[in-house]
């Protein structure tokens, strides 16, 4: 009894560590994206769950049933299900972006890129000063 | 998709179901299950359904991107228009009992009129992210 | 049963390489939690969750797939680290779970407080068959309001970095980056 009373969390915690298990091993940004949404959605199931009753029905009122399922957690869920999708899109927005700035959607990839970009700016910093002191003060203070 | 004949056909037999769905889950969401959240993703699925079938460009033509523009702002002033006319009525922000004489027929009305703005922005969003999308492909 | 499913799809997720295959099996797993919500008397989730899931939500992943690739490049086998960690959360949270109250419980702490009343008083107060939608529009109208701003500046973000003309093409830009990989592949700015 205990057990299968339970059984919905479980499979919510699994699906939690699903998703957090997708966005901390991949580099895909849209894997990732997709391990948030599988993440999400499992929170939505534990919000669901909370406001079942048993015997229960969906909360519209009507004279046949005396007994209404947790309206409140349905609110919540609801919109957060829209605003999900509206953030979602923005973070694919932003992985399109990255995807014409660097012509990868692998975070690796990306590291790589930044940092031997920030290599070679380090390189050209020095550059000069071992070239001599440019004209005026600029090379002196750096 | 020019040539797809039957997606063609079959996506100007079911758009207009689709849209009138929209408009009864949005107006219908007081008694049954539906409201604004999901009329306007009805809604911007059934514009979005027209743009894959017959074109990105065509769609454009449907629903511009300016006017899109305009109704995702316009949905959210009418939702916070209601509260200030509530207020204006003598209420506070979001009551909507002041609305009309009585107190579950003033409610009604402010409850409609929110959903529509929900409705409104909801679809206008969902249809401005889809084109962001589909025009940066071409 | 379906939250098995949902179990079998989430995994087929993890180990899928082709993008295109996880979107599908993304519109799959929303269904299914669709189809878990109507199970859990939440009819008015239920009905979102398969209007934006399965629809808006697959096309807009599509849509990023098309514009940038279809198979993902990390190697197949299972990173021990991150999976150490996964592991070691996920058993504190089924422990956690021993304390929770069992599914349909109306002795749960959640049905005691604020929701009683709505589900008494919404018909009288309010007039509206669907308590959702009371709740929603009319207890809870400032929530709302927050909600759909949220999704108003979440839209304009979109047209905020999609919007403009694209600068170069993409391949274009892969050439200048060979050129001078420094400038070309590390640019920041838009």
């Amino acid at each position: 009894m205990l057990s299968a009373g339970l059984f919905n969390y479980w499979i919510v915690v699994v699906l939690m560590m699903t998703g957090f298990y997708i966005v901390i091993s991949r580099s895909n940004l849209v894997k990732k994206i997709v391990g948030l949404n599988i993440f999400q959605t499992s929170v939505f199931i534990l919000y669901i769950t909370a406001g079942k009753i048993a015997g229960g029905t969906a909360p519209i009122l009507d004279d046949r049933f005396d007994v209404y399922s947790n309206p409140l957690p349905h609110v919540l869920i609801l919109t957060a299900i829209v605003v999900g999708v509206a953030t979602t899109s923005l973070g694919l927005a932003l992985v399109v972006r990255i995807r014409e700035a660097y012509g990868t959607i692998e975070e690796e990839e990306i590291e790589l890129q930044d940092a031997s970009a920030q290599r070679r700016e380090d390189e050209e910093a020095e550059a000069p000063k071992g070239d001599g002191a440019p004209a005026g003060g600029r090379g002196r203070d750096s | 998709m020019k040539h797809h004949r039957i997606l063609r056909v079959a996506a100007k037999l079911l758009i207009p179901p689709i849209l009138l769905f929209a408009l009864y889950v949005q107006f219908h969401g007081d008694f049954g299950p539906g409201g604004g959240f999901q009329a306007g993703v009805i809604f911007a699925a059934a514009i979005i359904l027209y743009a894959l079938i017959f074109g990105v460009e065509r769609a454009r033509q449907v629903v511009p991107p300016s006017v899109a523009l305009f109704l995702v702002a316009a949905g959210l002033l009418l939702y916070a228009g209601v509260g200030v006319a509530s207020i204006l009525l003598g209420g506070n922000y979001l009551d909507y009992s002041v609305l009309a004489h009585e107190q579950t027929h003033g409610q009604h009305i402010g409850i409609l009129l929110i959903e529509l703005g929900v409705g409104v922005t909801v679809a206008a969003v969902m249809i401005t992210i889809f084109y962001g999308f589909a025009g940066r492909g071409s | 049963m379906l939250l098995g499913f949902l179990a079998v799809t989430a995994i087929a997720i993890v180990r899928l390489h082709n993008l295109f295959a996880v979107v599908m099996l993304g519109g799959i797993y929303s269904l299914i939690s669709a189809g878990i919500f109507v199970e859990l008397d939440a009819v008015d989730v239920a009905f979102t969750e398969a209007a934006v899931g399965a629809g808006i939500s697959t096309i807009v992943l599509l849509g990023t797939l098309a514009l940038t690739k279809e198979t993902e490049t990390t190697p197949k086998k299972i990173k021990p680290m991150p999976f150490l960690v996964v592991l070691v959360t996920g058993s504190a949270l089924i422990y956690g779970t021993f304390d929770m109250p069992v599914l349909g419980d109306p002795t749960a702490p959640v049905h005691q407080h604020v929701a009683p009343r709505y589900i008494e008083a919404s018909g009288r107060e309010v007039g509206v068959p669907n308590i959702v939608t009371s709740v929603l529009a009319s207890y809870r109208g400032y929530d709302t309001l927050g909600e759909v701003t949220v999704i108003f500046t979440a839209g304009i973000g979109v047209l905020m970095l999609l919007g403009g003309r694209r600068p170069r093409k993409a391949g274009e830009k892969a050439e200048a980056a060979k050129k001078k990989p420094a400038r070309g592949a590390g640019g920041k700015s838009p």
